[in-house]
């Protein structure tokens, strides 16, 4: 059972017991961007697995990687300047990034589709959204005019947006900010796909919308079966929604488990500030714990763990061989419960701080 | 949309009134005798200049003169030249051949422009972005006369592929001016056309038709040049207009019997008539496609409406 080492240092063991093979695996992923500045190394070796009617979270700040790894992973990274250096991309076993671009382009849309964080730049403005989104008939399945329209009115209907039929003729411009990211589902649910990524799907709305949003997300989550992966900086959106949770700093994943154990007892500084960062009830009046200091520049990454110059439990003197913070890359090894790993020399330390710390 | 095509077009009678009047004035201003002008060295018998004189109200004051010819012309008349001929069967006789070659001109605009700024666009930093660059640059920097002067020559002369002069040879002898005139307007579009590909190859929503699985020639062909078609096709409308009156040049250049050479005729013989009537038509034409562009403006992009 014990995997090999270098699988162990890229591939957290999957932790869920859903029947079936994951429908996504990501494998040693890394993409930089060559710019006339020098290289940018965005994401630098990250694995991770969607499994049918899972719901896996990313979570990190701007500039961690995130949205860049699931670009790479749809195929519509802008090349150049970004490159994919390294990795597999598993949909269904077959790799994506090693094949044609012809059949890259047949995943998009049925196989795995998406949707993004500013529906109002995101859908083209001179063509109807009723067009917009029977396009994805059209172009995958050619269908005719008429049927594609009709699917598309039932597809506004699907993620509840009134009087479809009306609408469909309607610009992107004629509709509120919920109502255009229900279109940008409908467009992207169109083909049934097995995996959405959702990139930030409601960070452009305000918070009732975005609990409206997120909701409509887990119905039709459950009713296709797909695979769900979010990509949010919000912490309290992955507390709601999501089964599992990769937390990633500096284009690395630095912690991965269930979001009820990473989020109740982190094995990693930086998840563990995170935590400390939001607000609670409990703590009104008193001032909130920050992560000191800034995240990286991604093209000069601290040597060691990226995180060393802002973790508070760094060990640079007296640390035991391989174990120095400023010298040494930690690997995501496993941690706790079985499925759970974390990048730091010092998770066991760090898990049981915690542990002693909460009221059993 | 109806009313704001109806208010745009009572809003050219101002212009037009105020156009025709600027045009009325310097013609007056003009140093020298026309009727003197008129005779060369053969000096006419005083009476005879005097009848001349009143046949075409010279010694009226400007006011005077200019109100006389407005109202011929709300009668129809767009006055005569010194020779008797009227106006309007001038501007009968030479429309089409400006209108021609304008449209020579605008063929070439947007076929070589759009093309050259497409793929430019498409392929920035290769080797055929550069051309275009390079061409554009040279072509903006050349004055038109200049340019005129040397297709002349070389494809005229030297390499006897056009005709230099007329229209002798029907829609052939268009080409080479419509070329000339279009030059620099088709370099403009090349530009703009390139610069907005490009900008809009970065938005969002070609991401999106991306990540939608479309084939590249859609994503590019669709979702990326109808929105970077809305500023060329602004251009290259207003720039009808534009040709018609650049047209001075070529069609002396290339002795085509146009509008444009006639106006060029009609200021040296200071024929006031001439000159006022066919530049206000120049002008009218301005506004039109201008008007027209507006409207072909709300129809590219829905999110603009005139209500």
């Amino acid at each position: 059972m014990i995997p090999t080492s270098t699988a162990l240092s890229q591939t957290p063991s999957s932790p869920a017991p859903l029947p079936g093979a994951p429908v996504l695996e990501v494998e040693d992923l890394s993409v930089e961007f060559r710019t006339p500045k020098g290289v940018v190394r965005a994401v630098n070796g990250i694995s991770y697995e969607v499994n049918p009617g899972e719901t896996v979270a990313i979570l990190g700040e701007s500039g961690s990687g995130k949205s860049v790894s699931v670009q790479a992973v749809m195929g519509i990274l802008d090349s150049p300047p970004g490159f994919v250096t390294g990795g597999r991309v598993l949909f269904e076993g077959r790799d994506l990034l090693g094949a044609s671009a012809e059949e890259q382009r047949a995943v998009r849309g049925p196989g795995i589709s998406m949707i993004f964080q500013d529906a109002l730049s995101s859908l083209n403005p001179v063509f109807t959204v009723g067009h917009q989104i029977a396009e994805m008939f059209r172009a995958h399945q050619g269908t005719s005019r008429k049927e594609a329209k009709e699917a598309a009115i039932e597809l506004l209907d699907r993620v509840r947006i009134p009087a479809a039929r009306e609408r469909v003729n309607a610009y992107p411009h004629q509709f509120s900010g919920g109502m255009r990211q229900r279109v940008m589902i409908a467009m992207a649910l169109a083909l049934n796909p097995k995996v959405l990524i959702a990139d930030e799907p409601t960070t452009a709305l305000d918070v009732t919308v975005q609990a409206q949003i997120m909701e409509l997300l887990k119905d039709l989550q459950r009713d296709t079966g797909m695979g769900l992966l979010l990509i949010t900086h919000d912490l309290g959106v992955v507390n709601e929604v999501a089964d599992r949770v990769l937390v990633m700093y500096a284009g690395n994943v630095v912690e991965t488990g269930t979001v009820d154990e990473v989020f109740s007892d982190p094995s990693h500084p930086y998840t563990e500030g995170l935590m400390a960062s939001v607000p609670a009830v409990e703590d009104k009046g008193k001032r909130l714990q920050p992560i000191v200091g800034t995240p990286p520049d991604l093209s000069r990454i601290p040597p060691g763990c990226s995180f060393h110059p802002r973790c508070p439990r760094r060990v640079l003197e007296g640390a035991p061989p391989g174990k120095n913070c400023q010298d040494d890359i930690p690997l995501l090894l496993p941690v706790g419960t079985a499925g759970r790993a974390s990048a730091c020399h010092y998770r066991k330390e760090v898990l049981r701080a915690r542990s002693a710390g909460t009221p059993a | 949309m109806g009313r704001y095509v109806a208010r745009r077009l009572l809003l050219t009678i101002p212009v037009l009134i105020g156009a025709s009047f600027l045009i009325f004035a310097m013609v007056y201003a003009l140093p020298g005798d026309p009727i003197r002008a008129l005779a060369g060295d053969r000096p006419l018998s005083p009476a005879v200049q005097a009848a001349l004189r009143d046949e075409y109200n010279l010694d009226d004051p400007l006011w005077l003169q200019y109100a006389k010819y407005v109202w011929g012309l709300l009668q129809l008349d767009f006055g005569t030249d010194f020779s008797g001929r009227e106006v309007w069967d001038i501007i009968e006789r030479r429309l089409p051949v400006t209108a021609k070659l304008a449209l020579a001109a605008v063929i070439f605009e947007a076929l070589i422009g759009l093309a050259a700024g497409i793929l430019a666009g498409i392929r920035r930093g290769s080797f055929f972005d550069n051309l275009v660059l390079v061409t554009t640059t040279l072509i903006v920097s050349i004055p038109v006369f200049v340019l005129g002067f040397v297709a002349q020559y070389l494809f005229g002369l030297r390499i006897p592929i056009f005709p230099t002069s007329g229209i002798r040879d029907g829609w052939y002898s268009y080409l080479l001016p419509g070329l000339v005139l279009a030059s620099l307007s088709l370099a403009y579009v090349a530009r703009l056309t390139r610069t907005s590909l490009a900008e809009n190859l970065r938005q969002d929503y070609v991401r999106t038709a991306r990540a939608k699985g479309l084939k590249p020639s859609v994503v590019i062909g669709k979702h990326t040049l109808r929105n970077s078609l809305i500023p060329v096709v602004t251009f290259i409308g207003a720039d009808i207009g534009a040709l018609m009156g650049g047209a001075i040049v070529t069609e002396t250049i290339f002795n085509i019997p146009g509008l444009g050479r006639a106006v060029y005729d009609a200021v040296l013989r200071q024929e006031g008539a001439v000159v006022v009537g066919i530049v206000t038509l120049f002008v009218f034409f301005y506004i039109f496609f201008n008007l027209v562009v507006d409207i072909l403006y709300a129809l590219l992009d829905p999110r603009i409406r005139y209500d």
